[in-house]
């Protein structure tokens, strides 16, 4: 809402700059998003008047006009809009003037003709479209009579005012209108403010309530008031009411809309004005619309209405739409004379919705929708209609038409000094508290050591004591409160065992060369189940925002596809990844689905750069499960970490995918993604993990023990084995430890072959193994009795042949 | 000739040898053996001494070794120098090209909003708060109604929801755990203090300022005798942690459903320390988090005495945070992974 400070000076004596203006309410009242002052960047824009005018000889909208601009000579101008005219006084941008968007004008030959600058619209000058009058929309603007040729045109215009953009809050309804921000700037600055209002003088000798049938629902407005005003002259508002309004933002329609509008923004309570003539029978009703009604309201556009719509309504259709906007059929227009004033207070749920479900987002609607001041009611109806006799020769009838529900007290709060302080961290007296309560226009009484606040009615945000704390502490100025840290009992500030997981999984990933990524929870449909071995389906969204982000992940792995086509697409070519993050299981037993801390890791490309000296190397099965097995080596389960292979993942490569096991506990998968999938993706081979931290971390884990270092020498046997290509290495390497003897301390796989020389179906493996005794020298014998045994019992479970 | 003149011409010639010599090999292989060795020249020479009347054997024979000595030092003496000369001369042929490029070390990086969060994190741990991140999939009751939302306060239409169920769904925010910890925190083992760092989501359309997913940090102190003194003085700790001490703080009041007294907090503008400009839209501060004195009907949903126990709450956004810190101009960009983009923070 756009506060003019020259409006707000003509009521409260402050000598204050309006950027200063402006920082004070944002520190104590409501934040402003800036200060707008139309003539701020223009230059050199100065009345003329035009004294002659003739058509362009080579254009049919083109006038060449002699305009006196207060220089000796007429300044010769070349104008396409429609409404020149002699006499006229206008807005001229001589050359060397800038006028909106930083234009500068030169002078320049229009169609051949010379032309020294140009008469200038009000947006051509930097005001909104929206805000200039019909009247001026599609031509010049004329100044006033009076303007002094040769003078600035700002002045005159309102342009020099400083506009000060609120943000207000939702609870802070009552600073939507210069009222409000008059008490909250007088209890800032300790100032008196006088808010005069125009008075009626003279009355009609009709009644309304002779005249009007009122019908009104009282649980949809609560104080709902009518006055009949008669014989207006409807014509265009003075210039000083007009530039009130497009300095609030407002367009200027007629004195009539006009001095409804001035009001609102000057009270804060939105008025109504019907056309008399225009409603049926003089019957009113504030109701619920009836399914299927329809109204087409003032902005043109017909609305069809059902039983969650409030309507006033006339004897036949609805003639408004409650709290939002009037109805078009009963438009206060150029032929109106007969007038009926509305000014009422409707419910601020009700409005809110309506306002959502009609997307008419309106002046009035924003100050309903937030509580207006029922105290307040009728002083608006009263300023308005004095202002209608005064600048459209209205005559109102005497009495209001009134239906209110039995109004509310104003609400009394008890608050004491102690507890103030006790929140705010302050040593605040009585007085001090009293002295801003005051200030604030609150009344206030002593009872023993308790404050009794009565909350005025245009405060309806303060309900409790919190709320009058908050009136303290920004009055008295945040910045004048004290800085200091808690002082409570100890407490020790630790993370939990699987935070720590957690933190380390993340940091052991950045070691071993992966990145992380951060992706959507929120995923397709498809890839939210990805890598899943059973069909269970993923939680969906009610309404999504698109078919993308629909349901929730039950993988990490499908996201890093992503990231690694993300990256492959624009020439990114090796990519190492992980993500550490929720995945999201449907469950039985609980409305929510169990979130549970997976982590996943991708390798794609080669994980060296090629340079001149390193060559890079495509990734495979062998250099992610290094990765991963470090970081699980480092867990020391007590139970062995082994890899089973498996082919029951539909998106992984069935030759090339090991399930992961801790003991009997399966932890995840690792593998190649499906070369099927990569190429869905449009990505090189990639290959990937994903376990579950939760189930990793109730797993049983060792001591970091430490194993002393034997003082005696090694002993090194190599053996070489023919064997048959489906035995595996965990097949021969668990035999080896098995029958190794209490001194094997160390096996080693160091060639594997096949091909040449090897018979089809075939392989040779060989391994190196280390013997080594803590307490003595190693005899060849030893060690010849173990390799021994170890031979015998691969020969015999194998099939093999030792070479 | 006598001997001694034999020992002489050993000598001289030796020398003369020894300073021509061109390698530490030929010294030592072949010049020692022939002057020094067991059969060498001055052993062969020294043979002749028993001609020699008794008498003077033990002369000559001291004779003979200074000579030896001499040769000796003389060709130590050499073989360093030559081995200098060699070692220099292999140094100087193993020159390389330093400024060639480095061997790569491979390495990861942590995701900048995740730095942000640790340090937060780290900050308060120290300062003794728990860390609680609680469910992403949230139910109405926390995220909205104990937060002092109920189904009709207008504040919610400020938060586009992903519903699951009317009453399920994605927590918009990280306080509905303050609301959880509340519920079952026994004030008598001493104060609650913690903050919920985790993602939260909202039904937003993507674009550079809007993300439908982002992350967020809430803390909140409850104990007998917190005070918005105790709130202002935490929050600089913090901003002085995260930004530098550079910055002036500014607590304006704000509107939250769950905190009152609510405040919002500025601080000085990074772009131009105060100045105005186009990032600050001319006001020389920006916004960076929400706080406020927790209000009294959270407390009392949460079934906690709003009479005797009080505190403070805030929350702030570390994507924001990270955009501000490093100028990102484009929220998505957290996102996309980007190793381009992620490889720049460490
Ligand atoms: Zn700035």
């Amino acid at each position: 809402m756009l506060i003019s400070y020259n409006w707000l000076k003509e009521y409260l004596d402050i000598n204050i700059s309006a950027d200063d203006l402006a920082e004070k309410i944002e520190r104590s009242s409501v934040e402003v998003d800036s200060v707008i002052t139309r003539s701020k960047g223009l230059k050199k824009i100065i009345v003329g008047q035009i004294m002659s005018f003739e058509k362009h000889p080579d254009s049919d909208h083109l006038n060449i006009c002699q305009v006196d601009t207060g220089e000796d000579e007429l300044e010769q101008i070349v104008c396409g809009a429609p409404n020149v005219e002699v006499g006229a006084k206008v807005i001229v941008a001589s050359p060397g003037a800038r006028i909106a968007d930083n234009v500068k004008i030169k002078k320049a030959k229009m169609r051949g003709i010379e032309s020294r600058g140009m008469l200038c619209a009000l947006d051509e000058i930097g005001f909104p479209k929206d805000v200039v009058p019909k009247e001026w929309s599609d031509g010049i603007y004329f100044l006033p009579e009076d303007a002094v040729v040769g003078n600035d045109v700002y002045e005159y215009i309102g342009m020099n005012d400083s506009l000060i953009d609120l943000d207000v809050t939702p609870n802070r309804g009552d600073m939507l209108s210069i009222r409000g921000t008059l008490f909250d700037l007088a209890a800032i600055y300790n100032k008196n403010f006088e808010l005069e209002t125009n008075e009626v003088k003279n009355y009609l000798n009709d009644n309304i309530s002779d005249l009007i049938n009122l019908n009104v629902d009282e649980t949809l407005s609560s104080n709902y008031n009518l006055r009949i005003i008669k014989n207006v002259k409807v014509e265009a508002s003075p210039l000083w009411l007009q530039i009130r309004l497009w300095n609030a933002g407002i367009k200027p329609i007629n004195n009539i809309v006009d001095v409804t509008n001035y009001i609102m923004i000057k009270l804060g309570q939105p008025l109504h004005a019907y056309d008399l003539d225009k409603i049926n029978q003089n019957d009113i009703s504030v109701r619920r619309a009836k399914n299927g009604e329809t109204i087409t309201t003032l902005d043109d556009v017909e609305r069809i209405l059902n039983e969650t719509d409030v309507v006033i309504s006339d004897s036949k259709s609805p003639i408004a739409l409650a709290g939002l906007m009037g109805g078009k059929d009963t438009e206060v227009d150029d032929n109106t004379t007969n007038i009926l004033l509305e000014g009422a207070n409707f419910n601020s749920v009700n409005t809110r919705k309506m306002a959502q479900k009609q997307n008419l987002h309106t002046d009035a609607s924003q100050r309903f929708e937030r509580k207006i001041d029922d105290s307040n009611i009728v002083n608006s109806i009263e300023d308005a209609t004095g202002l209608i006799e005064m600048i459209a020769n209205g005559e109102a009838t005497k009495d209001i038409l009134t239906k209110t529900v039995n109004k509310s007290k104003n609400k009394i709060i008890n608050i004491t000094s102690s507890r103030i302080n006790h929140v705010l961290g302050t040593d605040f007296d009585n007085n001090t508290i009293i002295d801003i309560f005051n200030r604030l226009n609150f009344e206030v009484e002593i009872e023993n050591d308790s404050i009794k606040v009565t909350i005025p009615s245009r405060r309806n945000d303060i309900s409790m004591d919190a709320d009058l704390i908050e009136e303290i502490a920004r009055i008295y100025g945040y910045d004048n409160i004290g800085s200091t840290l808690p002082t409570t009992k100890m407490t020790q500030g630790k993370l939990s065992k699987k935070q720590k997981l957690i933190r380390n999984s993340r940091k052991s990933m950045e070691e071993y060369g992966l990145t992380h990524a951060i992706s959507y929870s929120l995923t397709s449909e498809e890839k939210s189940s990805q890598f899943s071995t059973n069909d269970q389906e993923s939680v969906q969204l009610k309404f999504p925002m698109s078919m993308d982000h629909s349901n929730l992940r039950m993988n990490l792995l499908s996201g890093l596809l992503d990231d690694v086509a993300y990256n492959q697409a624009r020439n990114v070519k090796n990519v190492a990844l992980y993500e550490q993050g929720r995945i999201f299981i449907p469950n039985d037993n609980d409305v929510r689905p169990t979130e549970i801390e997976h982590l996943a890791g991708v390798i794609s490309g080669s994980l060296v750069e090629n340079n001149w000296k390193q060559k890079s190397k495509k990734v495979d099965f062998y250099d992610i499960k290094g990765i991963l097995n470090e970081f699980l080596k480092n867990l020391s389960f007590v139970d062995e970490i082994t890899y089973v292979a498996t082919d029951k993942y539909s998106n992984m490569h069935p030759g090339r995918t090991a399930d992961i096991l801790i003991g009997d506990t399966k932890i995840g998968f690792i593998g190649q993604v499906h070369p099927k999938l990569v190429q869905k993706y449009k990505i090189d081979e990639v290959y990937g993990f994903e376990i579950n931290l939760d189930i990793i971390n109730d797993l049983p884990k060792k001591e970091q023990l430490y194993n002393q270092i034997s003082q005696y020498p090694s002993i090194k046997r190599d053996i070489a084995l023919l064997l048959n290509d489906d035995i595996t290495h965990a097949d021969v390497y668990n035999l080896i430890k098995k029958r190794g003897g209490a001194y094997l301390t160390k096996i080693d796989l160091f060639d594997i072959y096949e091909g040449e020389n090897i018979p089809e179906g075939k392989k040779s493996m060989a391994y190196s193994l280390i013997f080594q005794d803590k307490n003595g020298t190693l005899t060849d014998e030893d060690v010849n009795k173990s390799m021994e045994k170890i031979q015998n019992n691969l020969e015999k479970e194998f099939d093999l042949e030792i070479r | 000739m006598s001997l001694k003149d034999d020992l002489n011409q050993i000598k001289e010639n030796g020398l003369v040898k020894i300073e021509s010599s061109k390698s530490v090999k030929e010294l030592n292989d072949q010049i020692r053996v022939d002057l020094l060795g067991k059969k060498g020249l001055i052993t062969q020479t020294l043979r002749g001494i028993s001609n020699l009347p008794v008498e003077e054997r033990p002369e000559m024979g001291s004779y003979a070794n200074s000579i030896r000595d001499t040769l000796q030092v003389a060709i130590d003496n050499k073989a360093q120098e030559l081995e200098e000369k060699e070692l220099n001369e292999k140094l100087k042929s193993e020159k390389i090209d330093v400024t060639l490029p480095e061997n790569k070390v491979i390495k990861g990086h942590p995701h900048v909003i995740q730095q942000i969060v640790d340090q937060i994190d780290d900050l308060f741990l120290g300062m003794g708060y728990e860390v609680l991140s609680g469910p992403e999939v949230e139910e109405d009751v926390y995220n909205f109604e104990m937060m002092n939302l109920p189904k009709d306060h207008p504040a919610r239409d400020m938060q586009d929801t992903f519903y699951i169920t009317d009453e399920i769904l994605m927590r918009t925010q990280t306080s509905p755990m303050q609301a959880r910890t509340l519920e079952k925190h026994d004030f008598s083992k001493g104060p609650l203090k913690m903050i919920s760092p985790g993602l939260v989501y909202r039904r937003d359309t993507d674009d550079p300022t809007h993300s439908h997913q982002f992350h967020q940090v809430e803390g909140i102190v409850i104990d007998e005798n917190i005070t918005m003194a105790d709130l202002k003085g935490t929050l600089e700790v913090m901003i002085e942690e995260l930004f530098g001490d550079k910055f002036d703080v500014r607590l304006r009041p704000s509107y939250f459903p769950f905190t009152e007294p609510s405040v919002e907090v500025d601080i000085t503008c990074f772009k131009c320390m105060g100045k105005g400009c186009s990032v600050c839209k001319g006001s020389g501060w920006i916004e960076v988090l929400g706080a406020g004195m927790v209000h009294p009907n959270v407390l009392k949903m949460a079934g906690v005495d709003a009479n005797e126990y009080g505190g403070f709450a805030f929350g702030l956004g570390p994507d924001r945070f990270a955009m501000l810190k490093y100028g990102v101009t484009d929220i998505r960009d957290f996102y996309l992974n980007d190793l381009r983009f992620l490889s720049q923070f460490n």
